[in-house]
């Protein structure tokens, strides 16, 4: 009940005039980077967070939050209008949604759409506000060893579930790290791998490498396709807002199922994309008419895009509980944190209540605000795709320009974000994935640090790690996952084994 | 009440053609990138390692944590090298076509210019001379609408970022000129 009343302290701090029209104008300008071609939720937070720089952290942390809720209502739009899915997450609500917007059902789609990001993220966040402060106050008896072990976890976890191929994981991963580590170093004020350049001396800013890897380098990438497109317009009537809702309660099973798998695969690091796809898939096996789907069915839209968002959204919980960001985007809005001086972690639930429930409650009020906003607007949202991409193209690379400077007021970093933007352009068409390297670019030196503090402590043994219960099952669980798929095809190759020895 | 029957077209005359011939192969850029960063991991590893990896009283050296991450990157890296040599044979899957390689070189071409103007002229000086010439030369729009947008984007950034947050950008002479 403690979290009910901080969580009411939060909506106080929220409900003044200027915070609303900052969450307004965030949800726009989110909306509005999900429709445009070649952006979506991390590149428009990361290119729309220098505007935030001037301000208090809450209302900045809200405005941004906003522009990702806004991002992820804007790219259902793209998808089921156009049937070109803003973000990888999107894809499978084209599947049944795009057919329904065909047969003239776009508004019907669109409004299960909206209302079930609607509903998935409620569901996230509700497990935001009570698990993040258990989980925050348990991880406040942590020392570096545990921390330590928690990162590593999520590095392995990133080489062991993820689906790219492993060593190209460890090259984006280890990369990151080893850039994180560029410039000062915070423990002996050493200068390391600097090579003589004063302008290195600052280090690698982890938000100049993002909005190359992710703004630039995706314009390149959008250029290579087609981009005509054709598509339906609509527009969503009351009626048929009332029509898809009265329905809702028939498919609770769907809504609730999908809601879980996006809450779990959502704290576990990059479960967007995978939540969407399960979701979608276990929707239509559980279906009694599974031949249904991909011809515009609405369970086919609802169960993808509850999933995508549960996850978008829970991937915030172990952001602000432990500060390990669980996706690309809270990994930006992490680096944001960091810019304000805030440290994300456990002890923001102590040090700063003001700001963490500000930003919960931010959560609640902005996905109700983004859904009534979304529902109205579509028709001006859709028509923007009508601006050619000629025009957008220059205004989003100045954009990301004045964003890269904005952050040291250093024009060596607008080179420096140059060269990200072609390294991610390499890196997205050979595969490399982005996500871990934006990871261990932002938790490079609190890893490091973390592990430093524990070698001290311990005199420089790698027992620490297993020196309690606690860190010890993190560590083994870490090490297990960096194996996982080695573990896997064993007790799959000794089944196979005894199956073969009973026959 | 729905209007799900109007239509939004947008049409894209100088998209990339499908039969394009392939310029490179993606198994080649692999092996280019293996090598190059097998190349910034010995640099890298180099350096940490005259910074000093090893251990000394008060714990690990500052180039003890970096020097290892380096390894494991050589090692990542030269594992990609010997699977991209081995695969190359059996795939020819296109890095880039030469149709899409000239629009690709159509944005960054400009985007690299811009940055060289910015670093000369001031940022919003070349946010205008982007705006217009992208929107003017490769997106064939009218000229007038190209310099009205470009100054009119560039002017509500200057208002935006200048004037309302206190965000200053790199400027140049004719800022200079104007008093700013």
């Amino acid at each position: 009940m403690e979290a009910f009343g901080l969580l009411l302290h939060g909506f106080a701090v929220l409900l003044t005039w200027k915070t609303l029209v900052l969450m307004m104008l965030g949800l726009v300008l989110g909306i509005f980077v999900g429709v445009l071609p070649g952006l979506g939720g991390p590149n428009g937070v990361a290119i729309l967070l220098p505007l935030t720089f001037t301000m208090d952290p809450t209302s900045a942390i809200v405005m941004l939050s906003c522009i990702y809720w806004g991002a992820l209502f804007g790219g259902a739009i793209t998808s089921i209008l156009f049937n070109i899915p803003g973000e990888a997450w999107s894809v499978a609500t084209t599947f049944d949604g795009y057919p329904m917007a065909q047969q003239g059902r776009a508004a019907e789609a669109l409004t299960a759409a909206f209302t079930s990001s609607f509903i998935g993220s409620l569901v996230a966040v509700l497990l935001i506000t009570f698990l993040a402060p258990m989980i925050s106050s348990f991880a406040l008896k942590f020392g570096p060893p545990e921390f330590f072990a928690v990162y590593l976890l999520t590095f392995c976890s990133f080489v062991g579930l993820g689906r790219e191929a492993k060593h190209k994981t460890v090259i984006s991963m280890s990369l990151g790290l080893l850039l994180a580590g560029v410039g000062m170093d915070t423990v002996s004020g050493q200068l390391r791998m600097t090579f003589g350049s004063s302008e290195l001396l600052r280090g690698i800013n982890f938000l100049v490498a993002v909005i190359g890897l992710f703004g630039i380098s995706e314009i390149l990438l959008t250029m290579e396709e087609r981009l005509a497109l054709r598509g339906h317009a609509a527009s969503i009537s009351l009626r048929v807002v009332l029509g898809v809702w009265k329905d809702l309660p028939k498919y609770w099973v769907t809504l609730l199922r999908s809601s879980f798998i996006g809450c779990w695969l959502g704290i576990t690091p990059g479960g967007a994309i995978a939540a969407s796809f399960m979701g979608y898939n276990l929707a239509k096996r559980f279906s009694k008419d599974p031949e249904s789907f991909g011809k515009g069915r609405i369970e086919g839209v609802f169960a993808p895009e509850t999933a995508a968002h549960a996850s978008g959204t829970a991937a915030l919980l172990p952001m602000l509980a432990l500060g390990i960001p669980g996706s690309g985007t809270a990994a930006i809005l992490l680096g944001g944190l960091m810019v304000w001086g805030l440290n994300p972690g456990p002890l923001l639930f102590v040090e700063h209540k003001d700001f963490v429930w500000g930003l919960i409650a931010s959560m609640y009020l902005g996905n109700v605000v983004g859904l009534v906003l979304v529902l109205t607007t579509v028709p001006i949202f859709a028509s923007i795709l009508r601006v050619p991409f000629a025009a957008v193209a220059p205004m989003i690379v100045v954009s990301c320009a004045i964003g890269a400077y904005a952050i040291q007021n250093a024009m060596f970093d607008i080179w420096l974000m140059l060269g990200f933007g072609v390294v991610g352009y390499v890196f997205k068409k050979i595969g490399i994935p982005l996500a871990p390297f934006t990871l261990a670019l932002v938790l490079g030196n609190r890893a490091e640090d973390a592990f430093r503090l524990s070698m001290i402590g311990s005199g420089g043994t790698l027992k620490v790690f297993w020196s309690n219960g606690l860190v010890g099952s993190i560590t083994t669980l870490a090490i297990v996952l960096l194996f996982w798929p080695l573990i896997d095809r064993v007790f799959t190759g000794l089944r196979r084994g005894l199956e073969a020895a009973h026959n | 009440m729905s209007q799900t029957d109007l239509e939004i077209v947008v049409d894209d005359p100088t998209a990339p053609e499908d039969d394009s011939p392939s310029v490179v192969a993606s198994g080649t850029i692999e092996i280019v990138v293996c090598l190059l960063l097998l190349a910034l991991a010995a640099t890298l590893g180099y350096d940490n390692w005259r910074t000093g990896a090893s251990w000394d009283s008060t714990g690990p050296e500052p180039g003890y944590f970096p020097f290892y991450l380096s390894v494991i990157l050589a090692s990542g890296s030269l594992y990609g090298l010997i699977t991209a040599l081995v695969a190359r044979r059996a795939s020819s899957d296109s890095f880039v076509t030469r149709a899409q390689a000239r629009r690709v070189m159509a944005v960054f071409v400009p985007t690299l210019l811009f940055c060289l103007v910015t670093q000369f002229l001031g940022l919003y000086v070349a946010s205008f001379l982007l705006i217009a010439g992208f929107m003017r030369v490769i997106g064939k729009i009218a000229l007038w609408k190209s310099l009205l947008t470009a100054f009119l984007f560039t002017a509500i950034m200057f208002v935006t970022f200048d004037i309302a947050f206190d965000v200053i950008m790199p400027k140049g002479p004719l800022e200079a000129a104007f008093g700013h």
